[in-house]
């Protein structure tokens, strides 16, 4: 792990300094990082869901959702259901959560669930599913909170450096003589202060995509059908919405960087995510679903070089595709009907009560209203609540 | 003296290998268990959805007896094998496919019963039950391939025999129409 050594010597330098001995800086490092991992571990998901407003939902909410979740359940052979969540945003995001795969949720902005047919939501979940799966979840929280580590102590100590240098060290009088070696530890110090967060920032960013390829090459092989999630990738690269509950520790999660820039190339180092058009070209070029294929295929795509997938997980052969599937089938609800289903689900997830009335209006009766009988503002007629 | 310590090494070394072999079989193998009780769940789940999608098409498909008593006897027929061996089953089950895709794609011609709440809701669970069958199928033959890797190559192969882990049978489709069952049936 590059970012443990870079905090470890951060702490080595840090404790060089201050306390005449790197143990203690390196034991201030450990206790600040071993803090913010359990608080992380053991709080990690339900601060997340509980920041991003959640909202569980039973089998009875939202069957659709249930059963894709469901079917993805079994597909990756974890062992048991993850919980749901539904965000109430009209950006298009997606992410999952959980300790371990025993602990998992998943969770879904509203205006996505409106947005994918069944196919593109079974790749969206699919991808989620395969990031518990394979423990990212844990993964990248431990690696933000290490990343975060590393950045908090970088700060603090370059300020202390940089004051302590100026009004004459209250160290120099100790330790006397070693002026020379004194200045040298200093500057090495701070030129290793002022990069260590970068540097950890890129392994952030590097781990982080390699883990989104894996999870679109395991959803790919989950769902035996790329284009779901192709189709699913290229109605997320379309909107511009950011998700207003979105943090930067939590931004790895979720199925597209939610801070994408209108226009922007997130390409390459500085983020968290690959670029969506270059993850549809892989899906696309796929000739199979399995590993392997999606291997191949990401080469195409990059022109040679090295694969993406850990050379442990690829098995010879091929998977083949599902049967090609048909957009709009007989009995799946369009665009409008998900709409409405969506909002259904998202009022009574609030408490409200729905009454249909005769003349086609649906009446949101809220929690706080205590009348017996309520009257159809459109066309008159009056209703028990 | 030598001589014993080094054949107490080798015994030892032996045993433990033997032991993770061992272990790494069993955990396999009740994969493979695991797997197809999955299946298992799926496939009671779909003859339990079958008489409910019955009673709600009844009133609207009048015309259509043929293809709705096939149905019925398909499903049947199915749970009659539910204890019969994997291949025996999948046939069975694939039969079953077949009618009640046939039976979804003449839903077409009924616009009434396209509306109706009761058969959307129950459409979805079947197109899920569906697909969780293929999922579960999907996950009990990669189990399965792995297991049976394991007890055909070397050196676990050796432990195999040795304890009597036999191969275990794919869940493979044979009837063509089944393949096809999921986009005949809902995505038209």
């Amino acid at each position: 792990m590059g970012m443990g050594a870079l905090l470890i010597l951060i702490g080595y330098f840090l404790g060089l300094y201050f306390f005449d001995s790197a143990i203690a800086g390196l034991v201030i490092a450990i206790l600040v990082w071993a803090v913010l991992s359990l608080v992380g571990y053991f709080q990690g998901d339900s601060i997340l869901l509980t920041m991003s407003r959640a909202k569980k939902i039973k089998r009875d909410d939202h069957p659709r959702l249930y059963n894709v979740v469901e079917e993805m359940k079994i597909a990756s052979g974890l062992e048991k259901m993850p919980n749901i969540y539904i965000i109430d945003d009209p950006a298009l995001n997606a992410f999952a959560t959980g300790r371990d795969p025993n602990r998992a949720s998943v969770a879904i902005t509203s205006g996505l669930l409106q947005k994918l047919n069944r196919d593109e939501l079974q790749g969206v979940i699919a991808h989620e599913i395969s990031h518990i799966k394979n423990r990212d979840v844990l993964l990248m929280a431990m690696c933000s909170i290490l990343l975060g580590t590393i950045v908090i102590l970088a700060w603090y100590g370059s300020r202390f450096l940089i004051f302590g240098s100026m009004t004459g060290s209250r160290r120099s009088s100790s330790s006397g003589g070693g002026g020379g070696a004194q200045i040298i530890i200093l500057v090495v110090a701070l030129v290793f202060m002022i990069l260590a967060p970068i540097v950890a920032q890129l392994i952030y960013f590097a781990i982080s995509r390699k883990r989104e390829y894996l999870a679109d090459a395991s959803a790919a092989l989950y769902t035996r059908y790329p284009e779901g999630l192709a189709s699913a990738l290229e109605k997320l690269g379309t909107s511009t919405g950011q998700l207003k509950s979105a943090n930067k520790a939590t931004a790895p999660m979720y199925i597209i960087n939610p801070f994408r820039k209108k226009g922007m190339k997130a390409s390459d180092l500085s983020s968290t995510h690959p670029p969506i058009s270059e993850r549809i070209r892989i899906l696309r070029a796929m000739a199979g679903a399995s590993f392997n294929d999606y291997d191949q295929a990401y080469r195409q795509v990059h022109r040679g070089g090295t694969g993406v997938i850990p050379a442990a997980s690829i098995a010879a052969g091929t998977v083949p595709i599902a049967t090609v599937k048909l957009e709009g089938g007989a009995g799946e609800p369009n665009e409008i009907q998900r709409a409405r289903e969506t909002s259904d689900v998202m009022w009574r997830l609030s408490n409200y009560n729905t009454i249909t009335c005769d003349c086609g209006a649906k009446l949101r009766v809220p929690p706080k209203f205590k009348e017996p009988r309520i009257k159809c503002p459109h066309c008159g007629r009056t209703h028990q609540v | 003296m030598v001589a014993g310590i080094i054949i107490g090494i080798i015994v030892g070394v032996l045993l433990i290998v033997f032991w993770i072999l061992y272990n790494g079989l069993v955990r396999r193998r009740n994969q493979v268990k695991n797997s197809w009780a999955q299946i298992d769940v799926q496939l009671k789940r779909r003859h339990d959805l079958i008489p409910n999608l019955m009673e709600t098409v009844k009133g609207y498909m009048k015309h259509e007896r043929e293809t709705m008593e096939a149905v019925t006897k398909a499903r049947n027929l199915a749970q009659q094998l539910s204890s019969a061996g994997a291949g025996e089953r999948a046939k069975a089950e694939g039969e079953l496919s077949s009618a009640l895709s046939r039976l979804l794609a003449v839903v077409e011609n009924y616009p009434d019963l396209k509306a109706n709440q009761n058969f959307l809701a129950l459409q979805e669970e079947l197109t899920s039950t569906e697909n969780k069958i293929s999922f579960s199928r999907q996950f009990y033959n990669d189990s399965v391939l792995r297991y049976n890797n394991q007890t055909q190559m070397v050196p676990s192969n050796i432990v195999a025999s040795m304890t009597g882990f036999k191969a275990s049978e794919f869940f493979e489709v044979t009837v063509a129409a089944e393949r096809e069952a999921p986009k005949v049936s809902f995505t038209q």
